[in-house]
């Protein structure tokens, strides 16, 4: 048991000293413990599932120079290009891939003139019947587009077609009955017409980014209608091992197909890696900006302990010999200061933790953050309670080796 | 005697060198990430255009009602509600907006076309928004009401297309037409791009292409910022153009309060007649914001700003309240040292300079470790932000001698409580204690 009270007494005299440490300790556990809450946050994020397969993927952006009238056949030659192209496994043409930043989101209904929104803002993929098998997401229940589905997305028409496909969160949402196949949803507005959902995956992300939008990261529904727009993706499969090559054999046929058309630079040719982490920079940067606050501020806080503890040792180095001298163990001099310490960042955790939840309350309401969880609480007061006891080691280690002899050395 | 200070500071200085060193490494750490924040915040919540942000108003019109929206109107107009603000003539300049996305098509037949961003707009545009020119001029009001086939191009376009020469009056291929460039911008800024706030969050350029705006309707040039749709509507762009569907911003220069408050009028005297006609069922419900009130509610500086901001202060606090525990076990571990001076009739004031001077020159070289550090941190900040953001941010004059200021400024704040702890030094003990 160590003795706790001389020590408090003995904290009377360093008021100011034993403060700041406090102090220094409760705010270092509020914006840690926030800072790694809002990191953890944010890697949960970025490491969410798109549902297709990422290694195999490419992306091309390219814009069509030609009267709408031929865009339809320049997409349909361009596409059935890609699709012979060596090292393709499958290519489609489409308005919006998974992560890309945006798109058409639409309101989903079970009923057109209902008020009540299955979905506020379910994303829309206008794809043909090859779409699936490039992205390699599989139909958990019901079938695939049939070739003689796919219809035209006219300029400037609604979204709505016959048949859909949508991921298992959507179809669960409509009907959590779970006989989401053959019932028809609503797309669009009060004049939609009904929507047949053909089959179910069981998982694909939306093209939204923004943290707004992670309410709804799993409502997509493929549109088996192709775009008319001048602007298309072409999202391309690569044979297993090819994609590296693809990355500058599509771009070239693309080119001596015809060279009416804007593919830009940079970005117009990724593979979905690239997507990937372009998607997801801010957040990935936020924590690890966050991270290395985190731990120069742990560093700081230690230095700062390390400085005041080496000073009051210094100081009382005369105190210490006589204890020594008395019949103190190094021992003794050693747990004293450990416990000292120990004392001190305990009452600026304390603070600590109140302050943790302030800051957190205030984020809440400035970020959107969620209620900070207890279990970030918990470790930062222990990771702050740990260093504190590190950082004083070698003082107190210090302290330990004052001779006896000190007691009588000033007097 | 103030040179004798400087030199007892910096013998105390070397003195413990690692004690110094730490100081001066936790102000310059702590000065230097609160510096990077504050320079991302500060270009992320500035102020677009100083001279004339009070004078320049955005307009909304609710066309969606309460069913739709939380009371606040969307972001955006319909066609025919910009058309009739424009037709009104009732600001003193005025232009509708919204952002085109065109290809400039090469002579070359085997070159490919290469994009180009930029606005439709009204000629208004260019006076309202102090929009500076390199060549030429904007094009006429005439140009606006015959949809003429003219553009204003921007130094970028006009450098890669024309190398550079002066453009105006020459053709440019726009999406298989010809357009006849009548003025070239020089490089001009607003940071944040208050009149267009959906591409990149509103940061990036300012486009390098503007055409008639009747123009680009009437060749059916898509929104390329975004739209809205609430209401059924029937294929084709010119039923588009013609539904509920909203894409188009509205922007006004509206000299003083009292033409503000006309023009507020104006717009809730319009949205009535709405009503009365039997197109809205709602009251009037409408807004008419200046340029920073714009950028608040569309809240344009970036949630990671904030809280950089938020996170860099709190470390900077620590960093202090450090230095503070440092200064005071270095002074106090002079106490004899005080004690010897003030019996020798040194008085407190003596004592506050000499310490108050070292602290300073603790300060001021934290802060010259702190600029190269945050020179360090603008050069990181692509990391975190998008790259139109992180572009804006460089290490400047003001910026450099703001983190020398504040360096120096926080640890003399910092330095007061131990000063004052070894001005209170009692001479009679330390002289008996040694």
């Amino acid at each position: 048991m160590p003795p706790f009270r001389p020590i408090l007494a003995a904290l009377r005299y360093h008021k100011a000293g034993a403060v700041l440490i406090a102090l220094q300790v409760a705010l270092t556990l509020a914006v840690v413990c926030n800072a790694l809450f809002v990191i953890e946050q944010r890697l949960q994020r970025l490491s969410r599932d798109t549902g297709i397969a990422e290694s195999e993927l490419m992306v091309v952006n390219n814009t069509w120079v030609a009267p709408a009238a031929e865009v339809p056949s320049r997409q349909a030659a361009d596409v059935a290009m890609l699709r012979a192209l060596p090292g393709v496994a499958d290519a489609y043409a489409t308005n919006a891939f998974p992560l890309l930043g945006g798109s058409w989101q639409s309101g989903i209904r079970l009923d057109p003139m209902s008020k009540h929104f299955i979905s506020d803002g379910a994303s829309l993929y206008f794809v043909d019947d090859h779409a699936l098998h490039t992205l390699g997401v599989k139909i958990a229940s019901g079938r695939n587009f049939r070739p003689e589905e796919i219809g035209a997305l006219a300029p400037n028409a609604s979204a709505d077609s016959p048949t859909i496909i949508v991921t298992r969160t959507l179809a669960q949402r409509a009907f959590p009955d779970g006989h989401a196949l053959g019932k028809a949803i609503y797309i669009g507005n009060s004049d939609a017409r009904p929507s047949t959902i053909i089959g179910i995956v069981d998982h694909v992300q939306t093209p939204e980014t923004r943290s707004g939008e992670d309410i709804r990261w799993q409502d997509a529904i493929f549109v088996p209608l192709r775009i008319t727009d001048n602007r298309a993706f072409f999202v391309i499969r690569a044979q297993p091992g090819r994609l590296p090559a693809l990355l500058h054999s599509v771009p070239d046929a693309l080119k001596a197909l015809s060279s009416r058309r804007v593919i830009p630079q940079p970005h117009g040719v990724m593979p979905f890696t690239q997507v990937r982490d372009l998607a997801y920079r801010s957040d990935r940067g936020l924590a690890w900006m966050l991270a290395g606050i985190c731990v120069t501020l742990l560093v700081v806080t230690a230095a700062g302990i390390v400085g005041l503890t080496s000073f009051w040792v210094g100081q009382r180095r005369r105190q210490i010999g006589i204890r020594r001298a008395l019949g103190a163990t190094r021992g003794d001099i050693l747990v004293y200061f450990l416990t000292e310490n120990g004392l001190i960042s305990l009452a600026g955790a304390l603070v600590g933790v109140v302050l943790a939840f302030v800051l957190n309350a205030w984020m809440m309401q400035a970020f959107e953050a969620s209620r900070l969880s207890t279990l970030y609480v918990g470790c930062g007061v222990l990771i702050l309670l740990l260093l504190g006891q590190l950082a004083v080691l070698s003082p107190a280690r210090r302290a330990s080796r004052v001779p006896p002899v000190e007691a009588t050395r000033t007097i | 005697m103030f040179g004798y200070y400087v030199q007892l500071g910096l013998r105390s200085l070397r003195r413990n060198p690692v004690l110094t060193l730490l100081m001066v490494l936790v102000i310059a750490v702590g000065v230097a990430a609160s510096m990077t924040s504050y320079a991302v915040f500060r270009v992320t919540s500035g102020d677009p255009i100083p001279e004339k942000s009070s004078q320049l108003f955005v307009a909304q019109i609710d066309n969606y009602g309460p069913d739709n929206s939380d009371g606040e109107p969307l972001w955006w107009l319909t066609w025919r509600d910009a058309m009739a603000l424009v037709n009104a003539h009732k600001a003193k300049r005025q232009t509708p907006l919204y952002p085109i996305g065109v290809s400039i098509v090469p002579d070359d037949p085997n070159t490919m076309a290469s994009p180009a961003r930029g606005y439709a707009v009204q000629t208004d545009m260019f006076p309202m928004f102090n929009v500076p020119f390199l060549f030429g001029a904007p094009w006429s009001a005439t140009d606006d009401t015959d949809s003429a086939r003219v553009v204003v191009i921007g130094k970028s376009l006009n450098d890669r297309v024309f190398g550079g020469a002066n453009s105006v009056g020459r053709e440019i291929d726009l999406d298989g037409t010809n357009f006849r460039v009548v003025g070239v911008t020089a490089p001009w800024e607003a940071r944040p791009r208050f009149f267009d706030l959906d591409s990149k969050g509103g940061f990036g350029d300012m486009g390098e292409i503007y055409m008639p705006f009747a123009r680009a309707i009437a060749d059916g040039l898509h929104p390329a910022g975004g739209n809205l749709c609430n209401r059924p509507f029937k294929p084709g762009w010119d039923n588009f153009v013609h539904s509920e569907c909203i894409f188009i911003s509205f922007w006004a220069e509206l000299p003083d309060a009292a033409s503000a408050t006309a023009y507020r009028q104006f717009l809730n005297d319009y949205s009535a007649e709405q009503t009365r006609s039997g197109r809205f069922s709602w009251p009037p419900n409408v807004r008419l914001r200046n340029v920073m009130d714009w950028l608040d509610v569309r809240h344009v500086v970036p949630p990671e700003a904030k809280m950089g901001l938020l996170v860099s202060g709190a470390f900077l606090v620590i960093c202090l309240i450090n230095v503070i525990g440092l200064l005071l076990a270095k002074f106090m571990r002079r106490a004899p040292e005080i004690g010897i001076r003030r019996a020798l009739g040194a008085s407190r004031g003596a004592i506050y300079a000499q310490f108050l001077l070292e602290a300073a020159s603790v300060g001021l070289a934290g802060g010259l470790l702190g600029v190269i550090l945050t020179a360090a941190g603008t050069l990181c900040i692509g990391a975190v932000f998008d790259p139109a953001i992180a572009n804006l941010v460089h290490m400047s004059l003001p910026l450099l001698g703001l983190t020398v200021l504040v360096a120096l400024a926080s640890t003399l704040v910092a330095a007061f409580y131990p000063t004052w702890r070894a001005s209170k030094v009692q001479p009679a003990w330390q002289l008996k204690a040694s």
